[in-house]
């Protein structure tokens, strides 16, 4: 539980060290309440949330607001990866109307490793391989119904997927 | 030559289960060569599944996804016999496609 509790502190500083910015986005989420936010809005590829080596900025630039944890995710992922270089990690969840998945590394250069968009039928699961540079948090983010979800789970490396 | 896309669709019941593995390097732009110099990125940034003309699903990915990335996850609807579109494109406008059959 403690490595639980401390994945859910990360994602609640990144949300604290975001919640000036989150403000502002929350202005242009009020002026067109059905529209996604951000690149969750468009079908364009989110360039400069890949680009990001600081998660609250990532988490910013993808969405525009702030994340809660629930207990409807369930976030797979080795306690302890052997080869940082490929990582497994699945997620599921419960909630209802999930249009997008995202994971987060805050210890890998660029943050945002992957982003699903899940269209109206598609089931809420998905599983991938991911680098992970050193031992970080592993942070899903769910967007459900408009609203955003995280779940995180630290997985300790022993040989980085970074080289070197 | 051979696709770059390796993909199983199974139709189950009322759902499709789909799992895709893709021969890509996936460099991060962060690991030398031999020589000490950084090899580029070269990375797949997106990735699409279609059912029939119906985009199912849309991966966007970074460098942080692993070597030859293996992806899963399933959608309602799809029999036996349909067809699914896979393609990706990756950060150099490289790209390839596939079309298989729903099993």
């Amino acid at each position: 539980m403690t490595s639980h509790q401390g994945a859910f502190s990360v994602s609640r500083r990144l949300v604290l060290a975001g919640a000036g910015s989150v403000a502002l986005a929350g202005l242009g989420i009020l002026a067109c309440p059905s529209s996604m936010a951000f690149a969750a809005a468009n079908d364009r590829y989110p360039e400069e949330a890949f680009e990001q080596k600081n998660g609250k900025e990532a988490i910013r630039l993808l969405y525009g607001r702030t994340l809660e944890p629930s207990d409807k995710i369930k976030l797979d992922a080795p306690e302890i990866a052997e080869n940082g270089a490929v990582v497994p990690i699945s997620v599921t969840t419960s909630l209802p109307e999930v249009t997008s998945i995202a994971f987060v590394v805050p210890e890998n250069p660029n943050v945002l490793a992957s982003y699903y968009r899940i269209p109206p039928g598609t089931l809420p699961n998905v599983a991938n391989r991911l680098k992970l540079a050193k031992t970080s948090d592993v942070i899903v983010i769910v967007e459900a119904g408009g609203k955003l979800y995280s779940a995180a789970k630290e997985v300790k490396v022993t040989v980085g997927g970074c080289g070197g | 030559m051979a696709s770059s896309i390796r993909v199983r669709a199974i139709a189950k019941g009322d759902t499709t289960e789909v799992q895709a593995l893709i021969q890509h390097p996936m460099d991060s732009g962060f690991i030398k060569d031999d020589k000490g110099e950084f090899i580029p990125a070269h990375y797949i940034r997106e990735l699409t599944f279609e059912h029939n003309g119906r985009a199912v699903f849309y991966a966007d990915w970074g460098t942080a996804v692993s070597k030859d990335p293996y992806v899963k996850f399933a959608f309602h609807g799809g029999n036996k016999g349909d067809d699914l579109k896979v393609r990706w494109i990756d950060n150099k406008g490289e790209s390839d496609t596939t079309t298989v059959k729903i099993q």
